[in-house]
């Protein structure tokens, strides 16, 4: 049973990444909207991820929950060393719902608009950020249970140049998923161009973001290289990520829409994966080279059993009904009526 | 301001917050199904009109409220890392399925906001129906986890260890059932009342009063119907407190001394210096009778509890009393509702409505002070009798800045809220101007 509930922890992170990714990307595309472009582009937007973007934001809520109860000394700790990041991510998720809601459901239209428009994009560009930076620090070695000062305890072990580098490797990810995403959801071939254009220029800041997090890596002394290309595993993974990156710029200007979505999803499955494999099952890696491991950290027996069940039982109702959500609002399903 | 009590501070302020959204969340959804029926069986636009008008006020408080609830699930650690380390395991069996539950309310409602006109009619109502459900699921869950820190179950405390642990018992703990029937009548009488009172004063003022009168009936009838049961359900968790929580119970009612046939005092001052309530009105030997179904029964003071392990009394006592005060004035308005069903004349009259818009706030306060009396009652414990809230806080200093930046946060969130209902409120004339008014 640990390892049903460890396969749902990388599968919720993973779907966060993936949807809520995606749904952040949104913003971030709009922040690199011209004037002249943005009131179509936020109606687009509005139209791909109104229906669906409370639920792409559920996955984190299962993240946490199944952290705390089943891996409570990996969720104590991460809460204590990571509590600035974190709480800035939590503004950030809270400023960029109500925002979203609030401009589509005020019930007139005025200047509030830009009010909301502002915090959304922002919150849009910070929350991913520190996800990332998160994400970062708890491979990074860098958190000190050990620590003496306030900045040493609560401020090095994020405030790293590897950290920062994998907050803007976030950013970028979640742009381009969002540009994927929406090459199939423009409403005309113009929006669309405009889409694959945003795909185009997102892909290489991955890219760039990419390489910047093996040099932060390699200056901050974290042997990244080392844990993707030193097994076949990671090896293979890369690779298959960089063969479907090619095949997807290939194919992109066919109007098939479920391939471009797959294979970008299939891209960040990968890199996750990559990354992920060379760790299990360590989840935090301590300063000094202490590991926190999911399979030593784990819950007592009962608590597991009936988590697993849970999240088996909890998944068969969940994801037909996401699906269902998801093929019922996909742009060809049928023409959206306006209310 | 004192790291430990910044904590307090913020996690009462975040639940503060968060219990108003998640009330109006799981319970508009309710109204809405109503409407939404009688739009479907009668065909009356009106009805339509109303459910839709009610889906946006939902859609702004269930986002409100998810996001508020998002922030919590990470509080719980930044705040309380030593408690979730233990307590985790234990009491998160609710959070696991709340967790489902949850998922499957924003996946409903997904559904209800942007499926009209192109579900069939019963489905898209069905998922109206499942939005409201599963945000009741979700509440009751939620409130299991809470009551398992007032009643802790499903493992052994030896040596400072928690063994043998058993989740499912801890869910099942003995004061599940009774906060949970409390917190649910609770979430329907206040938000029953509020939604009543606002249509109430757009009544009063004569806009739109076909609509609003509909909106209103919908509304009272479940916020009446709850607010008449609530007592039931209150003084099942009276004698649960006085069983489980004798503490409690005694700052509850500023009862001192352990005594038989104890009196219900009402109101006053009380004084813990001197062990004294000024200015109360005695009701002799019905603390007794209320606790234990007793006149004469014997009722546990605060002097039978190690001082070190009292709950701050004042606070406590006014807050109960003010959730008490509260109710019966419900309960009282309620009465009023349902004798008009005989006296069809007072649904003209001006005082009818009136008493609908003072109530407006009455059961979110009620709300606010009741969720008081639970949590400070439990003071100094956060997990009863087992561990300290002291204990659990995050080593971490310089919690007051971020107490200070949530105040700001949940500040401007609510005057946003207010300010786009206002706006909602004020556009009901123009976007559903009905031709028969």
């Amino acid at each position: 049973m640990p390892y049903v509930v460890i396969a749902y922890l990388w599968l919720a992170i993973l779907l966060y990444v993936l949807l809520g990714g995606a749904d952040f990307g949104a913003g971030i595309i709009e922040m690199f909207t011209s004037q002249k472009n943005i009131r179509r582009t936020r109606k687009t937007l509005y139209h791909a991820i109104g229906p669906i973007w409370e639920a792409n934001h559920m996955w984190l809520i299962i993240v946490i929950v199944i952290l705390f109860v089943g891996f409570p000394v990996i969720y104590s700790e991460l809460s204590i060393y990571l509590h600035i990041p974190l709480l800035i991510m939590l503004m950030g998720i809270i400023a960029r719902g109500t925002a979203f809601v609030f401009r589509h459901y005020d019930a007139v239209h005025d200047n509030m608009q830009d009010v909301y428009n502002r915090i959304f994009i922002w919150s849009s560009f910070v929350t991913p950020f520190f996800l990332g930076v998160i994400a970062g620090s708890v491979v990074s070695g860098h958190i000190d249970p050990n620590a003496q000062t306030f900045a040493g305890a609560y401020l090095y072990g994020w405030m790293n140049l590897f950290s920062i580098a994998v907050g803007l490797f976030t950013v970028s990810l979640c742009g381009y998923l969002a540009a994927i995403y929406l090459i199939g959801e423009a409403e005309d071939e113009n929006d669309r161009q405009r889409f694959i254009r945003k795909a185009k220029r997102m892909t290489l800041a991955a890219i760039a973001s990419g390489a910047v997090v093996f040099a932060a890596a390699e200056t901050d002394g974290i042997p990244l290289f080392h844990w993707i290309f030193g097994g076949p595993v990671g090896l293979v993974s890369v690779l298959l990520a960089s063969i479907s990156l090619v095949i997807l710029w290939k194919k992109i200007r066919q109007p098939n829409t479920t391939l471009h979505r797959l294979l970008a999803g299939f891209q960040i499955t990968m890199i996750l994966f990559a990354i992920s494999y060379a760790h299990f099952p360590d989840f935090i890696i301590l300063k000094g080279g202490d590991h926190l491991s999911l399979l030593v950290q784990q819950a007592p027996y009962k608590t597991m059993q009936s988590l697993g069940w849970a999240l088996l039982i909890g998944s068969l109702l969940i994801l037909p009904a996401l699906f269902y959500l998801y093929y019922s609002f996909q742009k060809n399903t049928k023409p959206p009526v306006m209310q | 301001m004192d790291d430990f009590l910044a904590a307090r501070f913020q996690m009462a302020l975040s639940l503060g917050f968060h219990i108003i959204f998640a009330c109006i969340g799981m319970v508009m959804p309710f109204f809405m199904a109503v409407a939404h029926y009688k739009w479907i069986r009668t065909g009356d636009v009106v009805y339509k009109n109303l459910t839709q008008a009610w889906s946006k006020g939902v859609a702004i408080f269930f986002a409100t409220g998810a996001v508020s609830g998002t922030m919590l699930s990470f509080e719980l650690g930044l705040l309380w890392p030593a408690f979730m380390k233990h307590a985790g395991p234990i009491f998160g069996m609710p959070f696991s399925l709340e967790g489902t539950a949850f998922f499957i309310e924003a996946i409903a409602l997904g559904f209800f906001l942007y499926g009209w006109d192109r579900f069939n009619r019963w489905f898209h109502w069905f998922t109206g129906v499942i939005v409201g459900i599963s945000g009741l699921a979700s509440g009751i869950l939620v409130v299991a986890a809470n009551s398992w820190m007032n009643s802790p179950a499903g493992f052994d405390y030896i040596d400072g260890q928690y063994l043998n642990i058993d989740p499912v018992k801890a869910m099942f703990n003995d004061a599940w059932f009774s906060q949970a029937l409390h917190m649910t009548l609770a979430a329907f009488a206040s938000t029953g009342f509020a939604v009543a009172g606002v249509h109430a004063a757009m009544i009063v003022r004569k806009s739109n009063v076909v609509f609003h009168t509909k909106a209103f009936t919908i509304a009272a009838v479940f916020g009446c119907v709850a607010a008449l049961l609530q007592p039931v359900s209150g003084d099942i968790s009276a004698k649960d407190v006085a069983q489980r929580q004798p503490a409690k119970l005694a700052a509850m009612e500023a009862h001192f001394h352990t005594q038989k046939s104890a009196p219900l005092i009402i109101g006053g001052i009380p004084d813990v210096e001197n062990k004294t309530v000024k200015h109360a009105i005695e009701l002799p030997g019905m603390l007794s009778f209320l606790a234990h179904g007793d006149l004469t029964a014997e009722v546990k003071g605060l002097d039978s509890i190690a001082p070190q392990d009292h709950p701050p009394v004042a606070v406590v006592h006014y807050a109960f009393q003010i959730m008490v005060g509260m109710g019966v004035i419900m309960m009282a308005i309620a009465v009023v509702f349902f004798l008009s069903f005989w006296k069809r004349n007072w649904l003209r009259k001006i005082w009818f409505y009136r008493l609908f818009i003072v109530a407006i706030p009455m059961g979110f306060i009620a709300i606010e002070a009741g969720w008081t009396v639970t949590e400070v009652g439990r003071q100094p414990w956060i997990i009863q009798g087992i561990m300290r809230t002291a204990d659990a806080v995050t080593p971490m200093p310089g919690i007051a800045w971020s107490f200070y930046l949530f105040t700001a946060v949940y500040t401007s969130l609510s005057f946003f809220v207010v300010f786009l209902l206002r706006r909602q409120i004020k556009m009901v004339p123009l976007i559903y101007d009905d031709k028969n008014d």
